[in-house]
């Protein structure tokens, strides 16, 4: 039961080290290394990255920026809540709110054209999670986070809400629509 | 000092207990069982509800469910069962007192009353905030402050295991080194004192926060210092259970580490590496740099996942040298063969190791890269994820454990040993399925901690694809399985310590022995295949290498697919 008894050797830290293991952890550390290098290389030549582009905020602060696009971008309005869909121009701020429980407004993009999309919410915290992609980004009150997105495929595409944020938090749905 | 200190040895096993730290021991795993029946009863309701065509529970009961069972199983059962085996480790396998015992039993006073008060808060309905409360979502201050209490009592049985290592020390109750398994104890120790510093430095605030004396709590500092504890927590575990697959393998095969110097050395990586991984659940969130996501997510440069690859070798690695000493020593693998898979000591053991390594590490490292972390972020795949190192890792590694312990430390043969033969596999596979389907329905998009995947009385709909509903209606199946293998351990174990036949053992005296040096070994010349004392073992690792870096291509490949993002 040796595992379980002081080691045979008093200087154990002097055995010397098992050809088996000796292989496994020159592989495993290869690994490794090779691993880490995959996250700064991504930044480099890959084109899925999160920003880092990010500023505090206020829920009064973001949601007057948010509402000055929608005031300026309306195109037409959805459902009997009259939720607004907003078309803005290419290379623009675009402006998602996350609030109990609401991804406002909904927004319509254009395919292969580029937009600086903000995220924040007014409230608690919430998970943006653009389906049926799978691109999920935490969303965190008093931080504004700024990615730049670029659609590649045109269709309705679905905001969930994917942090937990209260008893409304399974009827938490926005839009995004890419149109060709 | 060690007046009135009482000490029986078991002798089947040759252990030695010390009469304060045995009812400690006793007290603490009982109630960490407790804890796992609750937890239990509220998967089962958890489960069902996530289960689409059963969807059992409203969802104000729901959230409420889940919170107590993130906290009743990840916090209390294992921290519970975890002063357990610190208790173990130091003072029966050191063979010496438990350091001021009355401050051990405070400790446990403190864990229960706060672990109660929590679950109180919980069932008042007015904390269904799961198990991250993350701010500025309120809870009742009950809430924080149980756990608070109960992070106090945690850290007085950690300073209690380390009085006693100064004990053993200071009254030469063994020779030369702590032995490995203490070794890992100590590892487990040390990772816990760091996440209960942690936890004290936002829930402190955050309580005051609930009562008014403080009106702000900056929500992302809190989601970094909260994961210095939700995270590490779950190090203590990865620690624990490697400390007991290290001693379930010396128990059941007389195994001894291929080197010492190489197992300690990794440990010694977890502790110095471990911690960072609070990272992982940052990755995706703004206002951190990219520079500071990357070091700390892969523990600077993955050390400490090198550190449980090497545990994973070399774990049964020790098994497969014990078993080629005594004979089983043909071919590749007649040693695995001829292992003892009815015994739910081993069975469980290996399965915990198998579960943790193919399962919960390659999906760890896998969705804890910064970029792929897009693809899987609070996606139903990061419970599918924890449920595999905590639940098959570290929570099977227990119930193995527990089996060894009825009879040397609570005296009472097994009950059902026919029904105990096949509890690790009904729980272990059950998991491994449930597991592997939450990933799956992760990968398309399932939200995690969400009543209704249809989103019924939403003002704009989303349907999943069908794959999802159906693995959702896996996860359900194999989860419903898993809980019965669950339930099984527990009617085994409080069965046999309640109705199991008595052992019969020598009863307490002042005498005691020294923990004696282990046998130095013959040379390692005459089993294994060409100059590898464990060439099965070596194929089995690199199996789970070319499973890990075919997993992690495509998880690159997937993210490569979606909208260029930056």
């Amino acid at each position: 039961m040796s595992s379980l008894q002081p080691p045979a050797q008093r200087l154990w830290w002097k055995q010397p080290l098992d050809r088996l293991e000796g292989t496994w952890i020159v592989l495993a550390l290869i690994w490794c290394l090779f691993m880490f290098a995959m996250m700064p290389y991504w930044h480099i030549a890959g084109k899925q990255n999160i920003s880092n582009e990010a500023y505090r905020t206020t829920p009064e602060q973001y949601s007057a920026k948010a509402q000055a696009m929608v005031d300026k971008y309306t195109v037409r309005t959805l459902t009997d809540q009259q939720l607004p869909v907003v078309h803005p121009p290419a290379e623009s701020d675009v402006y998602l709110v996350a609030r109990l429980w609401q991804w406002w407004p909904l927004l319509e993009l254009e395919r292969g054209k580029s937009y600086r999309l903000h995220l924040s919410s007014l409230d608690w915290q919430h998970g943006f999670s653009l389906q049926p992609l799978n691109v999920n980004m935490q969303v965190i009150p008093g931080y504004e986070m700024v990615i730049t997105v670029t659609p590649d495929s045109s269709g309705e595409f679905t905001v969930v809400c994917n942090e937990y944020c209260g008893i409304g938090h399974h009827t938490m749905l926005g839009k995004i629509f890419v149109v060709d | 000092m060690s007046t009135n200190a009482l000490y029986r040895t078991c002798p089947s096993t040759g252990l030695q207990y010390h009469k304060s730290a045995e009812t400690l021991m006793k007290a603490n795993a009982v109630a960490g069982v407790v804890f796992l029946l609750i937890g239990g009863i509220l998967a089962l309701l958890v489960t069902l509800t996530r289960w689409p065509a059963v969807h059992l529970l409203p969802a104000v009961e729901f959230y409420q469910a889940l919170t107590a069972h993130g906290i009743d199983m990840l916090i209390f059962w294992i921290i519970f069962f975890e002063i357990a085996v610190l208790y173990f480790c130091s003072s029966t396998l050191l063979k010496c007192r438990l350091a001021t015992p009355r401050i051990a039993w405070l400790g446990f006073a403190l864990m229960i009353i706060g672990s109660v008060t929590t679950n109180l808060a919980i069932l008042k309905g007015d904390s269904s905030v799961m198990m991250t409360s993350y701010v500025p979502m309120p809870a009742n201050p009950n809430f924080y402050l149980g756990l608070i209490l109960f992070a106090v009592g945690a850290l007085l049985g950690c300073f209690v295991f380390l009085g006693t290592l100064v004990v053993a020390k200071a009254e030469k109750t063994y020779q030369g080194s702590v032995p490995l398994v203490t070794f890992g104890a100590i590892t487990a120790c040390i990772i816990a004192v760091f996440t209960i510093a942690s936890g004290a430095i936002i829930l402190i605030p955050t309580y005051l926060w609930s009562i008014g004396y403080i009106g702000h709590i900056d929500p992302l500092m809190y989601r970094v210092i909260w994961w210095g504890m939700g995270h590490s927590s779950q190090q203590i575990n990865v620690a624990a259970h490697v400390a007991v697959w290290y001693a379930i393998s010396a128990i059941v095969f007389g195994a001894t580490p291929l080197s010492e110097r190489v197992s300690r050395g990794a440990f010694l990586l977890y502790i110095l590496f471990l911690q960072l991984a609070s990272a992982h659940h940052l990755l995706v969130d703004p206002g951190i740099s990219s520079e500071w996501k990357i070091f700390n997510t892969s523990y600077a440069m993955y050390l400490a996942v090198l550190a449980s690859m090497i545990h994973g070798l070399t774990v049964p690695g020790a098994i497969e040298a014990a078993q080629r000493r005594k004979g089983f020593n043909k071919g590749l693998f007649e040693w695995i063969r001829k292992a003892p898979w009815g015994n739910p000591v081993f069975s469980g053991m290996f399965i915990s190791l198998i579960g943790f390594g193919f399962l919960g590490g390659i999906s760890g490292v896998v969705m804890g890269t910064e970029q792929i972390s897009i693809i899987i972020h609070n996606t139903i795949y990061v419970p599918g994820h924890f449920h595999a190192t905590v639940v098959i890792g570290t929570t099977l590694a227990f119930m193995a454990l527990t089996y060894f312990l009825i009879p040397t430390l609570f005296k009472r043969e097994l009950i059902w040993k026919g029904l105990a033969r096949w509890q690790p596999y009904l729980f272990g596979l059950g998991m491994a399925v449930f597991t592997l389907v939450m990933m799956g329905a992760g990968t398309l998009g399932v939200a995690r901690r969400h009543w209704d995947m249809a989103f019924t009385g939403a003002a704009l709909g989303y349907e999943y694809p069908g794959s999802a509903y159906l693995l959702m209606g896996l996860v359900g199946i194999s989860g419903v399985i898993a809980i019965t293998g669950g339930a099984l351990y527990i009617l085994i174990t409080v069965g046999s310590i309640l109705f199991g036949k008595k052992i019969d053992v020598p009863g307490y005296s002042e005498e005691r022995s020294v923990a004696l040096r282990a046998a130095p070994l013959e040379s390692h010349g005459s089993i294994g295949v060409a100059g590898f004392e464990a060439p099965g073992t070596l194929v089995f690792a690199l199996l789970f290498l070319t499973i890990f870096v075919v997993y992690y291509a495509i998880n690159w490949k997937y993210l490569a697919s979606v909208w260029p993002l930056g």
